[in-house]
């Protein structure tokens, strides 16, 4: 008889954990860098040097300056400030709203939820950024008036999200079993519905930081959100739009800026959705 | 003897927009005596389940009633209501899923004590003490559903439901997603407690040698209707309805 | 009667960690073996390893699967294709799930036979009636006319069996084939793999957690504990008189009917 045959299984690692780690540090660091603005500019980012308008990048201003001669690099440091804070207000703000009008909805059935989600399908059929430029023309630019058209349009989404979750979970077992438990409904919302539900919400919102960004930026793009001579990413690209083929890096900067932090925010999300899913971790 | 529970006319309708309406239950009749062990037999979708659902109000009940006692509990809401599940309580055919995964068995065991403002000392005794009387060691109150197996699941979820001192106990399918050699276990585990507590128990089940076994009495469903009902014995000797028959001849 | 599969000192590891150890057994022809075991036993990944269907994670470690003087886990993914279907048939737990709900049965069926051989239409209608007719079904063309969800599951599981059994395989694997149905129905689905077995000589192994279902079928049995082979051997003999522990244990926790009061 022959001697059995033996093969050798490769075992591939786990990196989702070490993938959550090194996107986590650079997202924190991203806003750690958003706090201390400040402290972080080399330069004052709104004093003008008429003098040296325009310089090209060299190693005084390694993003060189704009047309007023600010150093690009401390402005788009401290338009970190304006455009993450904004955008992660913004997020939380969308979070919270929608899963609120989700769970309420879907908890409840009925009337109530006939009523809410036919208001959110209103909003849902607008192209959102069509629906914002309207928001914002009419509420007048500026950074809030942003935000806020930003949020009417973005809370749909979650309501939706909330709702299908909280309609699942209603006919497990364990929220039965809570019911006999003799549970109220708000404790069975607190305690059971939200914390399992939260997963799915926290991914979507995690992934939407950097489409959020990107509308913000291009809001203010459209001289919508910040004005100057608030840096903000968004508007800087605006603003240097002219002189696109005489001094690049004054659009370059915060260009990069917007693609590195949308980078790093998708990246989290993608890691925090392999992680959350339980079927992608060890028993 | 009076019944502590009876259930009079049940009919339970779903209603589907655009499709005709399904009747799951449709004009169910019987009364559970004290201490007394009935079976509820039917292949999936006999209504069964959705008895269950109806006697614990998990389900809004169409028509009919269910008496405990001599306390109507067909409509009640609210405190009534948690004050009846003092009396009534539930053991589910998935046990994993009837604890919440984010909670450990011992959150879930001593929810309901937490829900009736027992000290948290108490409260942690007790559940110790439940999880021993079912078989488990005290350490499990820390691990979470998807760390035990299916028996010790099951297990955990009969602590549960015997924390609160019930007069009546559902399995709805309690056994079914066990091992044979688990689920023996457990059905002896059911027995003693039974006489520990003077519980009386619905078991439903879809195993009629099992129900043989275990049950004193046994109501056939089919299509949402009881069609036979008595002694397990005489049902299995004696068969009167078609699918009683073609459930037993069907046996291996 | 000759071996047609045989099993060697199998080993299979899902990520490094072992599922299945040291299981040695051989199917002959026209036979059925029972594998029977609790869950977690192993049961099933024995059954999958031969089809190449393990997933990414799994492997057999160890051992050899010989059917036709191949070596089954050497084989290349293509290899492995052209044995599953036509020489080794495979039925699973849920077979409604495996059908697309939005085409028709005869449909499928004709499409994934096409995979295997060209043939027309017309040839194919042909045979799948004589087949399905063969295996008592009543009314063959009207079961080929319907869609997945007009069928009952009992009857979705044996169309199943038919469609396994269109490509003529000489192994016919079932994973659990009883376990979702309800009990007034499993004894149909029983009977039809016998009836399959006896017009076509096919080997069938059968993996369930059913004691009935292998009594009520196999030949010879296999149980499985923790992935290692409990015990193996004659039907009669483990059912009626097993000389293992595991074994009693496992019989004696089965409920069962009692007749005497009949």
């Amino acid at each position: 008889m022959n001697e059995p045959t033996v093969r050798i299984q490769k075992v591939k690692k786990d990196t989702v954990k070490i993938r959550l780690i090194i996107f986590g540090a650079l997202a924190v660091a991203l806003m750690l860098c958003s706090i201390f603005a400040e402290h972080l500019c080399p330069y004052d980012p709104y004093l003008q040097d008429l003098s040296n308008a325009k310089a090209a990048p060299s190693a005084a201003h390694i993003f060189g300056t704009d047309a007023y001669g600010r150093d690009m690099l401390s402005r788009v440091i401290i338009g970190s400030r304006s455009s993450i804070y904004s955008t992660l207000l913004l997020v939380a703000v969308i979070t919270v709203i929608g899963t609120a009008v989700g769970v309420v909805c879907g908890w409840n059935g009925k009337r109530i939820d006939t009523v809410l989600m036919r208001i959110s399908d209103v909003f849902l059929a607008f192209p959102g950024l069509v629906f914002a430029l309207a928001v914002a023309g009419v509420l007048g630019g500026g950074i809030q008036n942003a935000i806020i058209a930003l949020v009417a349009i973005s809370w749909p989404k979650y309501a939706r999200i909330a709702r299908s979750q909280t309609l699942a979970q209603k006919e497990t077992p364990y929220i039965k079993a809570a019911k006999l438990s003799g549970s109220s409904t708000g404790k069975i919302l607190v305690k059971h519905i939200l914390p399992n539900i939260i997963g799915p919400i926290l991914v979507t919102s995690m992934l939407d930081i950097g489409t959020m960004m990107m509308e913000l930026a291009g809001l203010s793009f459209l001289g919508l959100g910040a004005k100057p001579p608030m840096a903000e990413w968004g508007s800087m690209m605006s603003d240097a739009r002219s002189l696109l083929k005489t001094v690049p890096w004054v659009t370059f900067a915060p260009g990069l800026a917007i693609f590195v932090s949308v980078m790093i925010f998708n990246l989290l999300g993608d890691t925090i959705r392999d992680y959350a899913d339980p079927r992608s971790r060890g028993r | 003897m009076e019944p502590i529970l009876r259930a009079e006319h049940l009919t339970k309708t779903f209603r589907r927009k655009g499709q005709e309406d399904v009747i799951a239950v449709n004009d169910v009749s019987f009364e559970l005596m004290p201490g007394e062990c009935l079976g509820i037999i039917g292949e999936s979708g006999s209504g069964k389940s959705t008895v269950a659902n109806l006697l614990t109000r998990l389900t809004e009940v169409t028509e009919g009633s269910i008496c405990l006692h001599d306390k109507d509990i067909t409509r009640q809401k609210g405190a009534a209501l948690r004050e009846t599940y003092r009396k009534i309580q539930m053991v589910f055919q998935t046990p994993a899923e009837s604890f919440d995964p984010r909670r450990t068995l011992g959150d879930g065991i001593a929810e309901s004590m937490v829900n009736v403002g027992t000290i948290p000392a108490e409260v942690k005794k007790r559940t110790r003490e439940l999880l021993v009387r079912c078989g488990l060691s005290e350490d499990f109150a820390k691990r979470y559903p998807h760390q035990v197996s299916g028996g010790q699941c099951q297990r955990a979820a009969i602590a549960r439901a015997i924390a609160v001192n019930p007069e009546i106990l559902i399995c709805d399918e309690a056994t079914s997603a066990l091992d044979v050699t688990i689920q023996k276990e457990i059905l002896e585990l059911l027995n003693e407690l039974k006489e520990e507590h003077k519980m009386a128990y619905i078991f439903i089940c879809h195993d009629i040698a099992l129900v043989q076994q275990f049950c004193d009495r046994v109501l056939v469903m089919y299509h949402g209707k009881i069609v036979e009902q008595g002694i397990p014995d005489d049902v299995i000797r004696n068969p009167q309805n078609d699918y009683t028959k073609r459930l037993i001849a069907s046996i291996l | 009667m000759s071996e047609i599969l045989r099993y060697e000192h199998v080993d299979i590891s899902y990520g490094g960690r072992v599922a299945v150890a040291d299981i040695s057994f051989a199917l002959r022809e026209g036979e059925i073996l029972g594998i029977v075991g609790e869950s977690g036993s192993g049961k099933s990944t024995l059954i999958k390893a031969a089809m190449g269907l393990l997933g990414p994670n799994g492997m057999v470690t160890r051992g050899d699967i010989w059917y036709q003087g191949k070596d089954l886990p050497n084989l290349s993914e293509t290899e492995q294709r052209k044995i599953n279907g036509p020489e080794i048939g495979m039925i699973f737990q849920q077979a409604g799930s495996s059908f697309c709900p939005i085409r028709t049965v005869g449909k499928q069926l004709y499409e994934s036979m096409l995979e295997h051989e060209s043939l027309t239409k017309e040839i194919f209608e042909q045979r799948a009636i004589e087949l399905l007719d063969k295996i008592g079904f009543g009314n063959p063309k009207r079961i080929l006319e319907s869609y997945p969800f007009e069928l009952s599951g009992g009857m979705q599981q044996r169309v199943g069996i038919a469609a396994a059994m269109l490509l003529n395989p000489r192994i016919l694997m079932a994973d659990e084939p009883t376990s979702a149905l309800d009990v007034s129905v499993q004894k149909q689905v029983v009977e039809e793999m016998l009836l399959v077995r006896k017009c076509f000589e096919t080997a069938i192994i059968i993996v369930t957690h059913n004691i009935g279902v292998i009594g009520a079928m196999a030949d010879r049995v296999l149980v499985m504990k923790d992935g290692k082979a409990v015990e193996y051997g004659d039907k009669t003999q483990v059912l009626e008189n097993p000389k293992e522990e595991y074994t009693k244990k496992l019989l004696d926790a089965v409920p069962r009917l009692n007749k005497e009061v009949l």
